[in-house]
């Protein structure tokens, strides 16, 4: 049997999902973003909700969603993404409504509104990117850089005297009454994409039910801000950043 | 034992040759071609393709969604 045999409709077993559209995506090679964008639109299609979703665009590299996924976005003004997506969830409670925003935008500029949005319980599920760095504005130095890691900011390291402990964030937001599922994955191999969508199609039926915030943590990459390869930054996540910020479930309800 | 054969069709034009779908690969089967795309990149192709078994594994992990899976029951 020849290739162009096996190439045939009827053995298709993965393509692109038709949620995710054409646009080439302006990440750079092997950044996890796609990777998480993809899953978002695999979840879409499955639960066939492409014309009840709603998403929250936020400031970061992540600006540009809105252009990727054939689905209604609205973009917020820096980390207020939680802020908006209160008011979309409120004023259309059957919608399912979430938010895509990086650890500049939602542990830094927007630590106000996330808290305070997964303590009020608003039913709105949270994807956080946490790649411990500030990818778009050049590798400077997030709330959540690990003690050490180097970055513009930090050429040297970060240290705790000059610029204090890293935030875990996502622990913070599952002592919070409001919130019903909280976890951390990530998507450096295949198993671990595996669990991710899981978790996320979680948090998606979660809005839609109306249980509460839902906030999913992905440990990710920045292959340029942290001047590794692709493959080499998932090691590096891997064997720095898991140990700081460790996979699992934190709360579920 | 029945034997599986896959296939993969890259989209080239997409692809960023990232190489995170040769690392995924548990058969060995890609490999980031000599030539580049009008983009630049070296793009994923099968360097391997009898080795291939269409696990989709090279379709999960890349960033962007350029690979298309096929897989028959020989």
């Amino acid at each position: 049997m020849t290739i162009n045999d096996i190439i045939n409709p009827d053995n298709l077993v993965y393509t692109k999902t038709k949620v995710m559209n054409d646009v080439p995506m302006h990440y750079c090679p092997g950044c996890s973003h796609g990777v998480v964008h993809k899953l978002i639109a695999e979840i879409i299609e499955e639960m066939d909700i492409q014309n009840k979703t709603i998403g929250i665009a936020p400031v970061g590299c992540a600006v540009f969603a809105y252009k990727y996924l054939d689905i209604d976005w609205q973009q917020a003004a820096h980390g207020r993404a939680p802020a908006l997506a209160t008011a979309v969830k409120r004023l259309l409670p059957d919608r399912l409504v979430f938010t895509y925003q990086g650890d500049g935008d939602l542990a830094a500029i927007g630590t106000a509104e996330t808290i305070h949005a997964a303590n009020r319980g608003e039913n709105i599920a949270i994807i956080f990117i946490n790649n411990g760095i500030y990818g778009m504005t050049g590798g400077q130095m997030a709330p959540t850089t690990l003690v050490g890691m180097k970055s513009s900011t930090s050429p040297n390291g970060r240290t705790i005297p000059l610029n204090g402990n890293p935030l875990d964030i996502t622990k913070l937001l599952a002592q919070l009454e409001g919130t019903c599922y909280v976890t951390r994955q990530s998507v450096h191999n295949v198993a671990t994409v595996r669990r991710t969508k899981k978790a996320i199609q979680k948090a998606f039926e979660n809005s839609m039910q109306n249980k509460g915030t839902s906030v999913v943590e992905i440990v990710s990459t920045c292959n340029s801000g942290w001047k590794l390869s692709p493959a080499d930054s998932n090691d590096w996540m891997v064997k720095n950043m898991f140990p700081a910020y460790p996979i699992g479930d934190l709360k579920d309800l | 034992m029945a034997k599986i054969k896959g296939a993969i069709v890259v989209n080239i034009e997409r692809c960023k040759g990232c190489n995170l779908c040769v690392v995924a690969c548990p058969s060995k089967v890609l490999s980031l071609n000599n030539e580049a795309n009008s983009k630049g990149y070296n793009y994923s192709y099968m360097a391997f393709p009898d080795a291939c078994v269409g696990c989709s594994a090279c379709a999960y992990v890349c960033p962007d969604a350029c690979i298309t899976v096929y897989k028959v029951k020989l």
